[in-house]
């Protein structure tokens, strides 16, 4: 049902439930806010968007008040404005104000409301206790001195991710955000997925900063240094150059790279194309022999640490197949090390990606098959892009650059791996012309694509029914694997992604302000331009990929042959939950 | 995981069967963390790790928000209680006659501070709001046994009583 209301005078109809700040935002009547996330966050904690309502005993937050027929809403009187005027002074009267040095300098909520709402001055002295960092996990730095407790981490870390490892805890001036008896993230389940930091507004959530780490091996003359990047990157990184959302940046990020002195750039994407070819051959041995099924994609890590602690019933299910960067490693401590006749001990890996669990994932021990870790630092979509402003490059004015060879021609099929349901279709792409013996022409999945948490289909490829489900944020992985546990659904193959929408909207990604998120859908409009990477490139299909074929023939062998099992495959372990 | 308070857990098969049995009796009620944890307190004197983490699991709600919800209510506590467990009153009466002074030589006779235990698990100190007994003040506890009307001086003399 329609309602009718005033704000500020003007008539505005929205449907029935809408709240006041949805209403005033439709007609481009701006009310600031901290605390509120759309869908995240709706708490009405921080009453920064407090507004009057005529006939209402006091001022009320709008962003968790409905609309009600003839409604008269006032969002710029001299109260409203005093009000929220105040409660941002008492804020920053005990946040470390030391902005010059935070990493959310200028793409922060905080700082930009001082400035929108002219406070020149902080009368109050706050009470200032001081906490240590936290900054003991490889991935997430916690830093509760610049914390407004705003709640949005705790929401999407219990609500969405249902990871749950930090909470509001003590109260009044001593509440913070932490986990439980005050240990380091790094000591709980924390799957390091980053979900908090990009939901943070201001900077008491960040990545750790390997940069130091790459810089320093580039200067090393001793050093072998590569790069390889992530899918998700190329779409994203142009943000942090003031680019729309949705640029594909692919060839300006190359042209970086290469002025960054990085001594080959090579794209994760063909190393993805090695994923399919072994996961799709694990798919059709399982298919085929009878073995575990539903197989469960393992490229996420933040997917593959969850599922090591709450779901280790399924830890058989996950592919033993690594994840693309970590194949890429391998590979280029082995094969390339032997092709360049360089000391695989002197080659460094960095892998750029739009994840903070892959920073993780690459400590992880096992992972280290050539005798060396597969990868030696990880660096967020963030990082490279302050990696280039430090740099002196003008991104935006660069012209496209090529990928090396030979890890610089990929498929579409790598490509799509960055949006949810990618892997999936690109798995698809190749094990349906596997049983077929055909090229199938037919190749975009529409069923698999798409951002919402959970999606199924049916499949029938070369007589056999093929049932599959993609799930992208741990929520929605839980909510899945509780329905096969429980007996309720079957599948032969599921995609999972740790983070909601997919890479494309993962932990290491640049930063959307709250107030953007409600007017783009930030990861339909990076996944889309994901699709529009995937449709321009030659060879669509991972087993179409010459570079991968080559590969096989004059080393690997066999797709989950000897080799590739040594190289290419690893395996997981249970871990607590508490 | 690090823990802040160093007496070790010593609960007991019996303590843990009957707060399995509460878990099990709220176990599928909305808002049981509140009451489970009220009942634990009795059950155990305090909310250690351990105790949380029993209460967590068999409700299945994070360990991060039963720890918050411990942390926010200030009749939860995570410190135990020592065998004998000390109150001063604080409140305004008491604190005017003196009680300030009484739970400060309490604190360096047994050296253990307000809100913690001693690390035998003997005595743990609490600083009190007013107890109604204003009539005595300034007054403390020590378990069931109510001392009013204390001069500082008395201090020794009833610690000695239970430090034998």
């Amino acid at each position: 049902m329609a309602v009718n209301l005033k704000i500020n005078n003007m008539d505005v109809t929205v449907p029935e439930g809408t709240t006041i700040l949805e209403a005033a935002r439709s007609i481009n009547v701006d009310i600031p806010t901290l605390c509120y996330l759309k869908e995240i966050n709706e708490i009405g904690s921080c009453r920064m968007c407090v507004v009057e309502i005529k006939g209402a005993r006091a001022l009320q937050a709008s962003c968790v008040y409905p609309v009600a027929e003839g409604m008269e809403v006032f969002t710029n009187t001299k109260a409203v404005r005093d009000s929220r005027k105040v409660t941002l002074e008492l804020i920053l009267s005990n946040h470390d104000r030391k902005c010059l040095t935070c990493v959310r300098n200028q793409n922060c909520e905080l700082q930009k409301m001082s400035t929108d709402l002219g406070v020149d001055d902080i009368r109050f002295l706050g009470e200032n206790p001081y906490y240590d960092v936290d900054n003991l996990s490889p991935s997430i730095v916690r830093d509760p001195n610049k914390c407004i407790l705003c709640r949005r981490c705790v929401s999407v870390c219990k609500n969405v991710q249902t990871v749950s490892v930090i909470d509001a805890v003590e109260r009044g001036i001593n509440t913070i955000v932490g986990s439980p008896f005050g240990v380091s993230l790094s000591e709980t389940p924390c799957v390091n997925c980053g979900q908090c930091i990009v939901v943070c507004p201001v900077g008491a959530l960040r990545e750790k900063d390997d940069t130091d780490r790459v810089w320093e091996a580039i200067a090393d003359p001793a050093k072998h240094v590569i790069v390889q990047t992530a899918p998700a990157v190329r779409i994203a990184l142009g943000e942090e150059f003031g680019m729309p959302i949705g640029t594909r940046v692919t060839g300006k990020m190359v042209s970086a790279l290469k002025l960054m002195g990085f001594d080959g750039v090579f794209d994760t994407d063909t190393a993805a194309d090695f994923t399919i070819m072994e996961e799709g051959t694990e798919f059709l041995q399982r298919l085929e022999k009878g073995g575990k099924l539903p197989l469960i994609t393992s490229c996420s890590p933040g997917w593959v640490k969850f599922c090591e602690h709450n779901f280790p019933d399924f830890l058989d299910n996950l592919s033993s197949a690594k994840s693309p960067h970590e194949m890429f490693g391998a590979i280029t401590k082995s094969y390339y090390a032997e092709k360049q006749g360089i000391d695989p001990a002197s080659i460094y890996v960095v892998s750029v990606m739009p994840c903070t669990a892959k920073k993780f994932e690459a400590a992880r021990e096992e992972l280290s098959g050539t005798g060396y870790p597969d990868v030696d630092a990880v660096i967020t979509t963030r990082e490279l892009g302050r990696m280039i402003k430090q740099s002196g490059i003008e991104f935006t004015k660069l012209e496209d650059g090529q990928f090396d060879t030979p890890f610089g021609a990929a498929s579409g099929a790598g490509v799509i791996f960055g949006a949810t349901g990618g892997v999936m279709e690109a798995a698809l792409r190749t094990v349906a012309d596997i049983l077929t013996g055909q090229d199938l022409q037919a190749i975009d999945y529409e069923a698999v694509r798409g951002i919402e948490g959970i999606k199924e289909a049916t499949l029938e490829i070369a007589g056999k029914k093929v049932r599959v489900a993609v799930a992208s944020g741990l929520g929605n992985a839980r909510k899945l694997l509780e329905s096969i546990r429980s007996g309720e659904k079957e599948y032969e193959f599921i995609e999972i992604m740790g983070c909601p929408g997919g890479c494309v909207a993962g932990g290491g990604q640049p930063i959307v302000d709250a107030k953007t998120q409600m007017e783009i859908n930030v990861r339909a409009a990076r996944a889309s331009a994901i699709y529009a990477e995937d449709k321009a490139m030659t060879f669509r299909k991972s087993h179409k990929n010459p570079i991968v074929s080559k590969i096989y023939q004059e080393y690997l062998g066999e797709p989950c042959g000897h080799l590739s099992h040594k190289l290419l495959h690893t395996h997981y372990m249970q871990r607590a939950n508490y | 995981m690090a823990v802040k308070n160093t007496i070790p857990f010593r609960g007991t098969p019996q303590q843990e069967q009957e707060l399995q049995d509460v878990i099990a009796r709220y176990k599928d009620c909305a808002g049981a963390t509140i009451p489970v944890l009220h009942e634990a307190q009795r059950i155990y004197g305090y909310l250690p790790i351990e105790v949380q983490k029993m209460v967590s699991e068999g409700l299945n709600v994070p360990l991060a928000e039963i720890y918050g919800v411990v942390t926010f209510y200030t009749q939860f506590t995570t410190e135990p209680k020592g065998a004998y467990h000390i109150a001063v009153c604080l409140g305004t009466a008491c604190y005017v006659k003196g009680s300030g002074d009484i739970i400060d030589r309490i604190k360096t006779r047994l050296g253990v501070d307000v809100g913690s235990c001693s690390n035998d698990g003997k005595f743990s100190l609490e600083a009190t709001r007013c107890i109604g007994a204003c009539g005595l003040a300034p007054v403390l506890t020590v378990n069931e046994d109510v001392y009013g009307r204390l001069v500082l001086d008395d201090i020794d003399g009833i610690l000695d009583k239970y430090l034998k």
